[in-house]
């Protein structure tokens, strides 16, 4: 018989209550549960972190939870990441500016690394941007204009 | 890609969490923070029937200093927390040091430090680590409770002188002595990579500045954790001058017992163990000073 939990997960502020089996990873819950396919699945093991989310603030791999750990917590997404649907984030936005995308696939993942990256480092440098960026791979190659991205989210969120 | 059927329990008590394992013995594998143990599962290379979820159990994610410098951390503290820990920095400096060379960020936030070590990686950083401090490590079973030292936890590459029914709970460090340094190097291809070969060596000074005692262990270089008792121990009573280190960088290098990879031959690593081991021994000889 089919173990299946009844959870309660808040996503981008929103609870969502359903009855899933334990192997759920979080990733597919939060793809094919609550329907929000923002988040991505590259690899499925924790290497390439375009399935990175947050949980309770900090950046994690989904593809890494089963969905039944995240009961009680708050998962964060890129969908929650624009103020409104008219209107891109700061680090949204210079991604725009800065050509920091070419297919997308890698964006969702490296968006919420970089939020949380951004909230704790107002300043960084290039360096501490590439370092914080490893976690993440682009197959395009588009690291160069990701880098000037977040660089330019930092500049504008200190109001330069 | 998707996990095989477990049955899965998230038991409250640390009491509650050991009945089950050892209710489930080798069927039941204990998930910590799942970064290593749920990439398997996703690959279905692990397919254990019955997970133990460890993370809700209260207790087990402490960092408590005593007043003489040791330190006992709880098999749940988050990697991350770990390294951003204020008192472990001050007291173990060598572990956020060689922690931020631990994957990436994102795998720091949910990876566990007793997760890490009873994985035995032979080529992940904080085994070498706790090699080179001299751990004590608390196994916990429904039967009792047991302490053994780091260098007897390793057997053999992702094994561990476990007991089926048992869980690594509590990771004691020794007081670093006074004028005592410690550095953790790495070479790996890229940032969060594992590492071809990497280094943690300590280094405590007499009054006269000439050295009191020396641990060196290595990651990446054998099928555990390797320890260079011979080269530190050549070290004892020198100076720590170029020649001192250059001796026991020389012998580090046959200690080393290193597998090759893809990425290394066994000789390129060989090498890398001696320029590793000269450089932390330096490094931390400066910082005994």
């Amino acid at each position: 018989m089919t173990q299946r939990i009844a959870i309660e997960v808040t996503v981008n502020g929103t609870p969502y209550r359903r009855e899933v089996e334990p192997r759920l990873l979080l990733s597919d819950f939060l793809r094919h549960e609550i329907g929000l396919t923002g988040t991505h699945v590259g690899c499925e093991h924790g290497v390439c972190g375009a399935c990175t989310i947050r949980l309770d603030g900090a950046p994690v791999r989904s593809c890494l939870m089963f969905a039944v750990q995240a009961q009680g917590h708050a998962v964060a997404t890129v969908e929650g990441l624009a103020p409104s649907p008219a209107e891109l984030s700061p680090l949204q936005q210079a991604f725009r500016d800065a050509h920091g995308l070419q297919c997308g696939y890698c964006t969702p993942g490296i968006l919420m690394t970089m939020s949380a990256f951004l909230e704790e480092n107002p300043d960084p440098d290039e360096e501490a941007v590439r370092h914080a960026l490893s976690g993440n791979l682009c197959r395009c190659t588009g690291y160069q204009h990701i880098v000037d991205a977040v660089l330019l989210a930092a500049t504008r969120l200190k109001g330069g | 890609m998707k996990p095989a059927p477990f049955e899965w329990h998230a038991p409250a008590t640390l009491d509650a969490a050991l009945a089950l394992k050892a209710a489930h013995g080798e069927e039941a594998r204990f998930l910590a923070g799942g970064q290593s143990l749920v990439p398997a599962m996703n690959f279905r290379v692990a397919q254990p029937a019955v997970l133990v979820d460890l993370n809700r159990v209260a207790g087990l994610d402490s960092i408590l200093a005593s007043a003489d410098g040791s330190l006992r951390i709880g098999a749940m503290v988050r990697n991350a927390r770990l390294e951003a820990d204020a008192t472990a920095r001050a007291t173990h400096p060598i572990l956020a040091e060689a922690l931020a060379e631990v994957a990436h960020p994102q795998i720091r936030n949910r990876g566990t430090i007793g997760g890490n070590l009873s994985h035995a990686d032979p080529a992940s950083e904080m085994p070498a680590v706790m090699l080179a401090l001299g751990a004590r490590f608390v196994l916990r079973s429904a039967r009792g409770v047991r302490e053994v030292e780091a260098a007897a936890f390793f057997v053999a590459p992702l094994t561990t002188a476990l007991e089926p029914d048992e869980m690594l709970a509590e990771i004691l460090l020794p007081a670093l002595p006074p004028r005592t340094g410690s550095a953790f190097l790495e070479v790996a291809r890229r940032r969060g990579d594992y590492a071809m070969m990497g280094c943690a060596a300590v280094v405590t000074l007499d009054a006269a500045g000439r050295c009191a005692a020396a641990r060196l262990a290595f990651c990446s270089a054998g099928p555990t954790p390797v320890l260079a008792p011979r080269a530190a121990d050549a070290l004892v009573g020198s100076a720590v001058d170029e020649a001192a280190i250059a001796a026991a960088a020389a012998m580090a290098k046959e200690e080393v017992d290193p597998m090759g990879s893809v990425q290394a031959s066994p000789a390129y690593q060989r090498h890398l163990a001696g320029v590793l081991a000269a450089r932390a021994l330096r490094l931390a000889k400066a910082r005994a000073a």
